[in-house]
């Protein structure tokens, strides 16, 4: 199949929700908060480490408008992981509704349900606890010391795969991988760098913070309303924190306002089922944005020790990653987050002397859990700085240096089948690489040949340009699973369900013209309904890359075996074989063009007619690969060097995602992930105090990044062809977060001669930076 | 809820109206009671911008503003301004340049972008950043918000 040859695909249609959202109709969780609804209100911990030593709920209790109250001593102990992810979970059961221990600042202790939010909160309030204050561990280092005081003691803590666990260390997760001999390889380099990186904590911001809604229907099931990415997820661990059968639940997710992996999470939804449940009424709890910033979940902070050894002729002999990754006080997440530092970055380059280790550690601060780049963020900041060092240090353009290295179509990557999530990973070769010329059209845009190196520039305000190139995946092969079904109406239009999960990035749009494309009719014709844990078939969610790929499939294929039914009612009514009819732009033709028959009379005599039927068929889809998409972005700043300050001046994103299914979309998807990149790489990190508290928990003290902070951005969609991905197309939206801490680093080296090995990239690191090279010299 | 016990007049969307509020409430969410569910909560500390309203004139965090401060104003909202027949320019210039994504945002961006467009309609680039400077959004990196807003400007870089 051509490109060329797609109706729907490959155009821009309108977003399908855009116009409802852009004139403010109630279309979000707390627009459509039931009438008379009870509030929550939760109790926090105040401190990082600490026993319950007891609570008293009665003053709360009697409270004139509460209605319930809920703590560890009147709900059921399961232990369970609050990250959605497929089932057994890769993350330990390390979490409880309610418990006797606290391990952050944040930590849930009781809960109040009432009918105004004002009551709830007197009610919490009016609780009285004890704590016995335990030493809080605030460091990976401190939390693998010997002797460590152990964060989760209890019994009860497991993880449901068979992978080492070992909470009486505070480690999560250890992971390790060798090919070849990297010390050997080390010895037979030219140049060897050895250095550590660390990123910093950092949160996902989505405008509409956590927010979740219960109510009890007709048939005394519980109907949870909630801002969630991951809905199938959510009904299986409230079934499974209640004890309760998941038929006893429905989720629903309406439109919602941003996620970024924030919302993979199951944070509100068993506490207000809990309530909506021992009320019978509906309840309604929405975050503050300061719980978003102290219980919701981060980016996991990360260090790494990296060495890559470099010969003069441009060959990577080996290269050693070693990461350390603070899981704060549950692990959700924290295995396939340090998977991804290795098997979403080694395999760019030819290297073929490898070495990963990865350790993940509990500590007393907030959460790790699901954000946009899940890794790779993290890792490819150490790892492409260093590749822009390896290249300088033999005299080769940073750009040459990536083209002679970088995996081509058809190459393969040994860490693709050692890496995986929880077990062994999936081997694989690229069936699709465009990064060639996504390096060329990028170079081309921010005009890297007037580069000029750093060392021929003077004055206080220099400029600089960096570039890296990225990878990542697309879907969890052999473990995620996405499914679609499509109905026929009267009048040719088409029902599409899918329990996949559009958190704005407008998968319902991409997903509706990739089914409108297979069915032969076009988008205003596709009634797109989505994650409905009653209504749809099942999807894992919104993450890992997988929508347009994975759910994208299962798409076409449903609508493939629709428009094979239409094809046949068709052959019936104009006497034609199916094989000499078309089906395009609602109308089925006949191949020599001697008859056609319009969707809306098919669908008339299909339903009315003769040999009556409904036209509808279902698909689901597992993926046996995750092709990587693409990317080099390139960066020219300028610093201050009397204060340090850096400024974006221009970014250009290039990406290969095979097909841009909606090239406009996912041009949104590019400029939206790079940007939230530059905030992170520049400004964004949780500041803490002694005790682990975060002291900066507002958008304001926060700062991301807004318009009057936006440089002259391009993002390129660069061309592929998927083989394996529905019409060639493969993921988009998490790589472009991972250009912007590597891309200013080796831009602030180009603009003055340093580089920096820890994230944010504030004016203070880099005036230092630049004290201490000044000093050198 | 407490009974309200304080009534405020004030003009909405064109519409003079009635609300019965208390001294502590804020005017989002007063707002949002009275069904202007486009106003939303994004923070409650005058930061993202999600909750922006055009009062007098001017765009105003609805979210630091007790509803009693609203008493005798002149306030739109995006209900006000738009519908699906006839969306205002701003909301078609949004749609088709894909600027809504999750669209939180959205509705507080357009009300900012028509309270600068009002009281001038021609900005040049610092006010236009100055203006918009107020509105946070985490999906667009405001790229195409920021072209969809100037295409409707007309000329301006």
């Amino acid at each position: 199949m051509n490109v060329k040859d797609l109706k729907v695909v490959n155009h821009s249609v309108e977003k399908v929700d855009a116009m409802a959202l852009a004139l403010g109709k109630s279309l979000y969780v707390a627009d459509l908060k039931p009438e008379d609804c009870l509030h929550v209100k939760m109790l926090w911990s105040p401190h990082a480490h600490a026993r319950i030593k007891s609570i008293d709920v009665s003053k709360a209790e009697k409270m004139k408008g509460v209605h319930a109250v809920l703590w560890h001593g009147n709900v059921p102990r399961v232990a369970h992981c609050t990250a959605g992810q497929g089932y057994p979970e890769p993350s330990p059961y390390d979490t409880f509704m309610f418990d006797t221990k606290v391990r952050y600042v944040g930590d849930r202790v009781a809960a109040v349900c009432a009918e105004t939010r004002e009551i709830a909160q007197a009610a919490v309030e009016a609780i009285k606890v004890e704590y016995e204050v335990l030493e809080p561990v605030l460091s990976i280092w401190d939390a693998l010391k010997p002797g460590a005081p152990v964060i989760h003691d209890e019994p009860d803590c497991s993880i449901p795969i068979p992978v080492p666990y070992e909470p009486e260390k505070n480690v999560v997760a250890r992971l390790e991988m060798t090919v070849g001999d990297v010390e050997q390889a080390f010895k037979d380099s030219d140049f060897v760098f050895d250095e550590e990186y660390e990123t910093q904590y950092a949160q996902h911001c989505p405008m509409e913070t956590y927010v979740c809604s219960a109510q009890i229907d007709a048939r005394n099931r519980i109907v949870i309303t909630t801002s969630t990415q991951v809905p199938f997820h959510c009904r299986r661990i409230v079934a499974q924190t209640l004890q309760i059968p998941e038929k006893q639940i429905r989720v629903i997710k309406p439109r919602i306002g941003g996620g970024f992996g924030s919302k993979q999470e199951i944070l509100l939804e068993d506490v207000v089922a809990m309530f909506a449940l021992r009320t019978q009424k509906p309840v309604f709890f929405e975050f503050t944005r300061q719980e978003n910033f102290l219980t919701g979940r981060t980016r996991h902070p990360i260090h790494f020790k990296m060495k890559g050894g470099v010969k003069k002729d441009g060959t990577i002999t080996g290269y050693s990653m070693i990461a350390t990754s603070n899981t704060g006080a549950y692990g959700g997440h924290g295995l396939t987050v340090i998977g991804c530092c290795g098997s979403k970055v080694l395999p760019l380059y030819h290297i073929d002397n490898l070495y990963f280790k990865g350790t993940v550690c509990y500590t007393n601060l907030p959460v790790g859990g699901a954000y946009r780049g899940f890794g790779a963020t993290q890792a490819f900041f150490g790892f492409e700085s260093q590749i822009d060092m390896m290249a300088e240090a033999i005299g080769m353009d940073p750009l040459e240096f990536r083209m002679k290295n970088h995996i081509q179509l058809g190459e393969t990557s040994p860490v693709f089948s050692a890496l995986g999530e929880g077990k062994e990973g999936v081997p694989m070769d690229i069936s699709s690489c465009a990064l060639d010329e996504c390096i060329r059209q990028g170079a081309e845009e921010i005009g890297w040949k007037n580069r000029k190196p750093h060392t021929e520039k003077t004055g206080r305000y220099r400029r600089g340009m960096g570039m890296c190139c990225l990878m990542q995946g697309s879907s969890v092969p052999e473990i995620d699973m996405g499914a679609a079904s499509i109905k026929m109406n009267d009048d040719g239009s088409f029902n599409l369900l899918i329990g996949a999960t559009d958190l704005g990035t407008g998968s319902d749009t991409v997903l509706g013209q990739i089914a409108a494309e297979a069915i032969g009719t076009t988008i205003d014709k596709m009634i797109v309904y989505s994650s409905d844990t009653d209504m749809t078939p099942f999807d894992v969610g919104a993450y890992a890359s997988s929508t347009t790929y994975l759910s994208g499939e299962a798409s076409r294929k449903a609508g493939a075996k629709v428009n094979r039914q239409i094809l046949a009612v068709a052959a019936e009514m104009l006497d034609k074989k199916p094989e000499d009819l078309v089906a395009a732009n609602s109308v089925v033709t006949a191949k020599d063009g001697s008859a056609k028959v319009t969707f809306a009379e098919i669908a008339k005599y299909s339903l009315y007619q003769k040999n009556q039927f409904q036209i509808m068929d279902t698909a689901s889809h597992i993926t046996h690969k995750s092709p990587p998409p693409f990317a080099a972005h390139f960066v020219e700043i300028e610093v201050d060097t009397w204060t340090g300050k850096i400024r974006v001046i221009k970014y250009v994103a290039t990406v290969d995602c095979g097909t841009a299914i909606n090239p406009k979309l996912a041009e949104g998807q590019t400029e939206g992930g790079l940007m939230n990149g530059i905030s992170y790489a520049l400004t964004e990190e949780y500041l803490f105090n002694d005790k682990g508290r975060m002291i900066n928990s507002t958008l304001q003290r926060y700062h991301l990044f807004s318009m009057r902070d936006k440089p002259e951005v391009k993002a390129i969609l660069v061309p592929s062809w998927e083989t394996t991905g529905p019409y060639g197309a493969k993921s988009v939206s998490e790589i472009c977060i991972n250009g912007a801490g590597p891309g200013i680093n080796n831009a602030l080296y180009n603009a003055c001669g340093i580089r920096l090995h820890t994230m944010p990239f504030t004016p203070e690191k880099v005036w230092k930076a630049l004290q201490e090279k000044e000093k050198k010299a | 809820m407490r009974e309200p016990k304080h009534t405020i007049s004030l003009t909405i969307n064109g519409q003079k109206k009635k609300f019965k509020v208390n001294a502590e409430e804020k005017l989002l969410d007063v707002l949002r009671r009275e069904g202007y569910k486009s106003v939303k909560f994004g923070c409650g500390e005058a930061t993202c911008g999600s909750c922006t309203v055009i009062m007098d004139g001017k765009a105003v965090y609805s979210c630091i503003l007790f509803a009693f401060q609203a008493d005798g104003h002149d306030i739109w909202t995006v209900e006000g301004i738009g519908t699906f027949d006839k969306p205002h320019p701003l909301q078609r210039a949004l749609v088709d340049e894909g600027a809504v994504q999750c669209g939180f945002c959205i509705p507080g961006m357009i009300m900012s972008a028509k309270a600068m467009m009002d009281a001038n309609p021609k900005p040049e680039e610092e006010e236009f950043r100055e203006k918009m400077d107020g509105n946070l959004c985490r999906c667009t990196g405001y790229e195409k918000i920021w072209v969809a807003i100037q295409k409707v400007i007309g000329g301006a870089k």
